[in-house]
């Protein structure tokens, strides 16, 4: 069923929901972007519906909600050590159909790869209930129906939030007691049907022809263009790779923590390890690992789906104005080459 | 919730000095691995890091660890009766029902020889488990020749031969382990062995090379890997290389297998 509620009403439900979920949005950060004069968006715990930015693409992703960019492991002290607490009160999250889409392809790898769950996502997941927004397909960097990621039915409740109302279809039950006070309507959610940017995903049938995509002096023009500092994976919404670093506060050498921190492939020290040897040197073949993994690895290893939602914000981050979609281009026209050379 | 990277303290029991840069730690602890496995060491406020099994028994496992970074830095400072925490174990380990009754061929260089000692020291407590046992070790120079009393026993049980990369010394060769590859009897061998490889990657790479000159077969050939890790159970994403996680489908790997996996 879905309801409507007056911008009057706006306060009253955001209590009642409150008194139930820690309630996430994405939050602009007036002037704290890159440029001057340029802000940012990223998610954040609201106390009111007017915090959220619910009409625009958010900067970073929704991930940062399950898989903070750091967090606590265990905390030491003189002679013991604890692992980090964290609140069991489930969470309402505001996100889009991609960025609901990228946590079914970051718990297969947090969740399930090896048989190992890891406690700190399962025990955020497991609080996580989304209220889908719709999307308005911002740029020419989205390419989400490519990927099928342009919908999904992931959501307890989808909320569209215009001047004078907020709309929202209940799909849940128990969600739908907490707004059946508001005026019956016939809202239902709409999703994106085409991008501007469409892609072709590439085919790599065997190790062969993957050795030869990864041999292809197409990623040697990244050598001289991409400067390696990891914002694409940043920006990503399905990157999971992260660092632990244990720490000391301050001038006390007896108390510190055990920490995990968000971690790039593209970064330099990636693969060193102690003694110095590291592996994949270049810009060049960092791309080629990252594109690798995002259109051919994770398929292979979980069958499903890519490791790419098509939000296109690695393309909007890009300091370099490298664009994975153009870079998907090059990679099919490698292919194409291979396979004539056959 | 059961937590997978929650360390456990664990009792340091000696500390042997094998070289001025490789020391082996006996910890107390419950769990048995298969050999070719890993542990993550860790000390509080400095850091973690994989460290493979070099031998073990009753209640406790051996570390061989070479001092080379921050965390065995640290390590290095710990005595007997000082705790180190430790969780694992992790990885496949070698394929030790592959080398039932086949004559087994260890190859090894440096630091390399622990993740094989816990695997030789049993093959030289269970004559008849392989049908032969051939050793090749190597190590840099004198100084840094691990586990000579192991070296002692192999020699005495074993088809072994012991190399110094550039230095002369009584019992060693000159030279290096791929040298020693075509001395051996493939041919008296017919399909029945299997070939473990450990050590550096260049040296990996090279002996490789030299087993399949000499006509070994790469279904029988093993090697194991060693990356960067930060989770050791398939999160961090720092030793995936293609669709294969090091930490959960290696370190050790068949060789068919490890000549497609490009960095």
């Amino acid at each position: 069923m879905s309801y409507k509620f007056t911008k009057e009403e706006a306060a009253g439900l955001f209590a009642k929901l409150s008194e139930k979920f820690d309630i996430y949005a994405p939050i602009r950060f007036k002037d704290a972007g890159r440029y001057a004069e340029t802000d940012i968006i990223k998610y954040g715990k609201i106390s009111s519906f007017d915090e959220g930015v619910y009409n625009e693409k958010s900067t970073y992703p929704m991930k940062e909600v399950l898989s903070p960019i750091q967090q606590a492991l265990f905390y030491f002290t003189e002679d013991e050590y604890r692992e980090s607490k964290c609140s069991t009160k489930p969470m309402l999250v505001f996100a889009r159909p991609c960025d609901i889409n990228a946590m079914k392809v970051q718990a297969k790898i947090y969740a399930g790869n090896g048989g190992f769950i890891d406690m700190y996502y399962e025990r955020m997941r497991e609080r996580v209930h989304y209220a889908l927004l719709e999307c308005n397909a911002d740029d020419d960097t989205c390419f989400c129906v490519s990927m099928g990621t342009n919908t999904t039915d992931d959501y307890d409740a989808a909320f569209r939030f215009t001047d004078d109302a907020i709309l929202i279809d209940a799909k849940d039950s128990a969600f739908e007691a907490l707004v059946k006070d508001g005026k019956a309507c016939d809202f239902k959610p709409e999703f994106v049907k085409e991008n501007i940017t469409k892609v072709t995903l590439p085919v790599i049938e065997d190790k062969e022809t993957l050795n030869k995509l990864k041999a292809h002096p197409m990623w040697e023009q990244f050598n001289g263009r991409c400067i390696s500092c990891g914002a694409c994976t940043i920006a990503c919404s399905t990157c999971t790779c992260f660092t632990t670093r244990d720490i000391i506060y301050g001038d006390n050498q007896e108390v510190g923590e055990r920490r995990r921190v968000s971690a790039s492939c593209q970064v330099d020290g990636f693969t060193t390890v102690a003694g110095g040897g590291s592996y994949r040197k270049t810009a060049g073949d960092k791309m080629r690992f990252k594109m690798l993994h995002k259109f051919h690895d994770y398929k292979a290893r979980f069958k499903d789906s890519d490791m790419c939602v098509g939000c296109g914000r690695c393309i909007n981050r890009c300091p370099e104005l490298i664009s994975i979609t153009e870079t998907l281009k090059k990679m099919n026209a490698a292919l194409e080459e291979i396979k004539k050379e056959k | 919730m059961f937590n997978p990277i929650q360390p456990k303290p664990c009792k340091i029991l000696s500390v042997k000095h094998e070289t001025e840069l490789e020391y082996t730690f006996r910890v107390e602890y419950d769990i048995k691995p298969d050999h070719g496995q890993f542990l993550q060491l860790s000390i509080p406020m400095i850091g973690e890091a994989p460290i493979s099994v070099s031998e073990q028994g009753d209640g406790w496992l051996e570390f061989t660890i070479r001092n080379v970074g921050k965390v065995t830095s640290c390590i290095f400072e710990k005595k007997a009766g000082d705790v180190l925490f430790l969780r694992g174990p992790y990885g496949n380990g070698w394929p030790t029902e592959e080398l039932k009754g086949k004559n087994v061929v260890v190859i090894a260089g440096g630091t390399g020889v622990s993740p094989v000692r816990s695997l030789l020291n049993y093959l030289y407590k269970t004559p008849g488990y392989a049908k032969s046992v051939n050793v090749i070790a190597g190590f840099k120079n004198e100084q840094s020749i691990l586990f000579k009393n192991d070296l002692e026993n192999w020699k005495k049980s074993f088809n072994a031969t012991f190399c110094l990369d550039n230095e002369e010394k009584e019992g060693f060769r000159k030279g290096m382990v791929t040298t020693v590859i075509k001395e051996l009897p493939l041919k008296d061998w017919g399909e029945d062995y299997a070939v473990i490889v450990v050590g550096p990657p260049v040296m990996m790479k090279f002996v490789g090379l030299e087993l399949l000159k000499c006509g070994f077969d790469e279904k029988k050939i093993w090697m194991s890997f060693e990356r960067k890790m930060s989770c050791a159970v398939g999160k961090c994403g720092h030793c995936r290389i293609d669709e294969v996680y090091v930490c959960l489908d290696g370190p050790v790997f068949p060789y068919t297998t490890a000549k497609n996996l490009v960095d």
